[in-house]
């Protein structure tokens, strides 16, 4: 599913910030382009 | 969703077109996480940001959805997300993300 793609990541700080996101991601066939973590405080 | 998330959003989808773009999103509740889903899907509900009537269609998935859940290797992602997925209302954030990924396909 993920494989080839170009990611954007909307991680948001008070559920799953980006960096926990991205970490997963790691070593996976995929391009993160953009990645950010929200606050809506 | 973020107004200048959407905005980087739209440039990304017009530099690299919407064909291999994919959305992970991290949200911490069931309408947070909708919402998101349906500003990159549909446009913006809220008719306030760049992506209001925008409709880019691209694919869209929380972290915590079985799909993606089943692509990363388990101790990385218990390692990462786990803490978190005790916390949060796992259910119905899928719930509530598959629905309005449904509604918007």
């Amino acid at each position: 599913m993920l494989d080839g793609k170009k990611v954007i990541i909307l991680g948001d700080r008070d559920g799953i910030p980006s960096g926990a996101i991205e970490n997963c991601l790691l070593g996976k066939e995929l391009e993160v382009i953009f990645s950010v973590t929200e606050c809506f405080v | 969703m973020d107004l200048e998330n959407q905005k980087r959003v739209k440039e990304l989808a017009e530099k690299h077109g919407t064909e291999n773009l994919f959305v992970l999103i991290g949200g911490a509740d069931p309408e947070a996480s909708g919402l998101a889903v349906e500003t990159v899907m549909a446009g913006d509900p809220a008719f306030a940001g760049p992506l209001t009537g925008v409709q880019l269609g691209l694919p869209a998935y929380h972290i915590v959805e079985p799909e993606i859940k089943a692509e990363i290797d388990p101790s990385v992602y218990e390692e990462n997300i786990g803490m978190m997925e005790m916390v949060l209302d796992i259910d119905s954030i899928i719930e509530e993300v598959s629905t309005i990924r449904k509604d918007c396909s």
